[in-house]
């Protein structure tokens, strides 16, 4: 319970919203995020992932076009599918909209922000900052807690 | 996914239904249309690989027959599905406390180019201490996944790298080897811990 309200305390305050002072921005001033989390990795040679809610709390729809972080040269939103024979795949997800009042999870097996080309290590117990660019030119910066490789979701 | 199930069950049925103690299964679960005979995994006394565990000693098949088997494939340049499937099993393992050390639980790589020996004993240490990761050369990987009936193919990424596609189920062995069931990814635990008791079950019953 404690670790809970730590992570969350330290979203409220880490998580800056950029652009606003721009104001042809349509939609991502009113984005959230929510239950951002990494696992540690070992070394820089693995890709690591990352994982977050984005939620449209505004009026339109935003789209999500891209990724940027200090911590990875190609950071990129992927999907994991896994088909009918239980063939698991990753591929690039491409651009995501969320429609009004709506959200997309970034979870374990599904949507994730692969982060290729690590520039560091992923230390458990640190953060790395993540951007999210969406379509209308505005960006949200978020502190992504890094937990264990073998954490299971936001609260370890 | 739901249908799968069921036919991965007549599967299993069809090679153990002769043995008495899986009839209470297959009153429970009930049978359906059986799957192809080419797919289904064999039994692990009908495999022939040779590999080396992350701690170097020579493993095969026949190193997991006397007790319940959990087996999965991935690699540990996956970032998502793979360290996913291990939490989860990790987790599984937890529920099932001490029972969890009567079982084999086996991470195969199908990535053994990056998959070292001393790479998985890296990797697996970092989850439930059951977990045994096993590599070895390309053809013998390849025999292995023939022998479970799982695929697995290298797809180049635009970074120049490569990753993998590869099954993602679990499968469940019980002591003798005969597949008992196999828990497909991102099962809720609700239904991965009781079938994994049931491979224990049978062990049990089998040995009475
Ligand atoms: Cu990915």
């Amino acid at each position: 319970m404690v670790k809970k309200l730590r992570y969350s305390n330290a979203l409220a305050v880490l998580l800056t919203v950029a652009g606003l002072s721009a104001p042809a921005l349509a939609g991502s001033e009113d984005v959230v995020v929510e239950n951002a989390w990494s696992r540690a990795s070992i070394g820089v040679n693995r890709p690591g992932a990352a994982y977050l809610t984005v939620r449209n709390t505004g009026e339109d729809a935003v789209t999500l076009t891209g990724l940027a972080t200090p911590l990875a040269m190609m950071p990129e939103i992927h999907e994991s599918k896994t088909n009918s024979d239980g063939v698991s795949s990753m591929a690039p997800a491409g651009e995501i909209t969320i429609e009004p009042g709506q959200s997309v999870a970034l979870e374990p097996g599904g949507l994730h922000a692969m982060l290729m080309k690590l520039q560091e290590p992923m230390t458990e117990g640190e953060t790395f900052p993540l951007t999210l660019t969406f379509s209308d030119g505005g960006k949200v910066t978020v502190e992504i807690p890094i937990l264990g490789i073998a954490a299971r979701g936001p609260e370890g | 996914m739901q249908r799968r199930q069921l036919v991965l069950y007549g599967a299993a049925g069809a090679g153990v239904l002769g043995l008495t103690l899986f009839v209470g299964w297959w009153r429970v679960d009930g049978p359906s249309a059986p799957k192809p005979a080419g797919q289904r995994p064999l039994p692990l006394s009908a495999m022939d690989f040779r590999l080396t565990d992350h701690e170097g000693n020579e493993v095969g098949p026949e190193t997991l027959i006397g007790r319940p088997t959990m087996v999965f494939f991935g690699f540990t340049y996956c970032p998502d599905v793979c360290p996913t499937t291990l939490s989860d099993i990790s987790g599984w393992l937890e529920e099932l406390g001490d029972e969890a050390a009567q079982i084999n639980v086996v991470f195969i790589t199908v990535d053994p180019a990056r998959d070292t020996v001393e790479a998985m004993a890296e990797y697996v240490g970092y989850f439930h201490p059951v977990i045994r990761g096993w590599t070895g050369p390309e053809d013998q990987i390849a025999r292995a996944a023939e022998g479970f009936r799982a695929s697995f193919e290298r797809v180049p990424t635009e970074g120049g790298g490569y990753t993998m596609n590869h099954t993602a189920s679990v499968f469940l062995f019980d002591a003798e080897g005969e597949l008992v069931t196999m828990i497909d990814y991102h099962e809720p635990r609700e239904f991965a811990v009781p079938k994994i008791r049931r491979a224990l079950t049978e062990d049990v019953e089998g040995a009475t």
